[in-house]
């Protein structure tokens, strides 16, 4: 089956991140096809390469990064959400004259309109949220 | 669109908290907007505290935050023509049908006559409408 992920919620504060990460490794392990991850509302905070949580505890940022490279991933952090929380790759930092940018390997930075295709290709489109 | 051309779905968005204590209203307002433009089909629904995006007389100077109420009358021209509105949640809040924003569209097939895209339905129905759908996001 061809599958849609989308998070909403930020990492740590809120378990959807963990969860979808779980289903993503499962799906995956089973054969099936993760068509894109796709990061709104707080759940562009996963993107941010800046985290730097306790030694002893999960970093969701770099095992999502890690999950991307070894299979490709298409991991979208939707730009409106991004903008609004200081998510920037170094394109956005260009245009908006920041100083900074922060975008996790990857990730990448698109628009809403991929969250409407992936509901429109995928077989499922499951949220992880509340 | 690139991929997907000629699908057609049946997306449904499910708004269920209120318009400014969070920012899922306005931001789930984005995607819907968004989302008009892939030739999908349409539905929104409200229901638990997610009716009070639609009510009248929104006033948003006292929070200091953007008032996005108005946008809701705009679907209409978003060709979005069935927004479903839960009776019990309005009922559950002391609301009625009579405290919302009349939202319009204009139906191409009949002269461009205006017609109300706002629907109030029991929650019965609802469950109908939403097992309907290929595509539920909830906000």
């Amino acid at each position: 089956m061809k599958f849609g992920i989308v998070i909403n919620e930020g990492p740590y504060t809120h378990q959807a991140s963990d969860s979808a990460l779980q289903f993503v490794k499962a799906a995956l392990h089973k054969g099936h096809e993760i068509f894109r991850v796709f990061f709104y509302h707080d759940g562009v905070n996963n993107g941010t390469s800046l985290g730097v949580p306790p030694q002893d505890d999960r970093n969701l940022t770099l095992e999502w990064s890690g999950l991307a490279e070894k299979h490709g991933l298409d991991l979208v952090v939707c730009v409106a959400a991004a903008q609004r929380r200081g998510v920037l790759d170094e394109d956005e930092m260009g245009r908006h004259g920041k100083s900074a940018n922060n975008l996790a390997p990857g990730f990448r930075i698109s628009g809403l309109g991929q969250l409407i295709e992936a509901g429109i290709q995928a077989d499922r489109l499951v949220t992880f949220g509340d | 669109m690139e991929n997907g051309e000629g699908v057609v779905k049946k997306f449904c968005y499910i708004n269920r908290k209120a318009p400014y204590g969070t920012i899922y209203a306005l931001e789930s307002l984005e995607v819907v907007l968004i989302a008009a433009a892939f030739d999908q089909d349409i539905s929104l629904v409200f229901a638990d505290d997610g009716v009070y995006q639609l009510t009248k007389g929104q006033d948003t100077d006292g929070i200091g935050m953007k008032n996005f109420s108005k946008t809701y009358t705009a679907l209409g021209d978003y060709d979005i023509k069935k927004v479903y509105v839960e009776k019990e949640s309005l009922e559950e809040r002391g609301l009625s049908a009579e405290d919302l924003q009349a939202l319009k569209y204009e139906d191409e097939d009949d002269d461009w006559a205006e017609k109300d895209s706002l629907f109030v339905v029991g929650r019965e129905d609802l469950v109908k409408i939403i097992d309907e759908q290929d595509v539920v996001l909830s906000f």
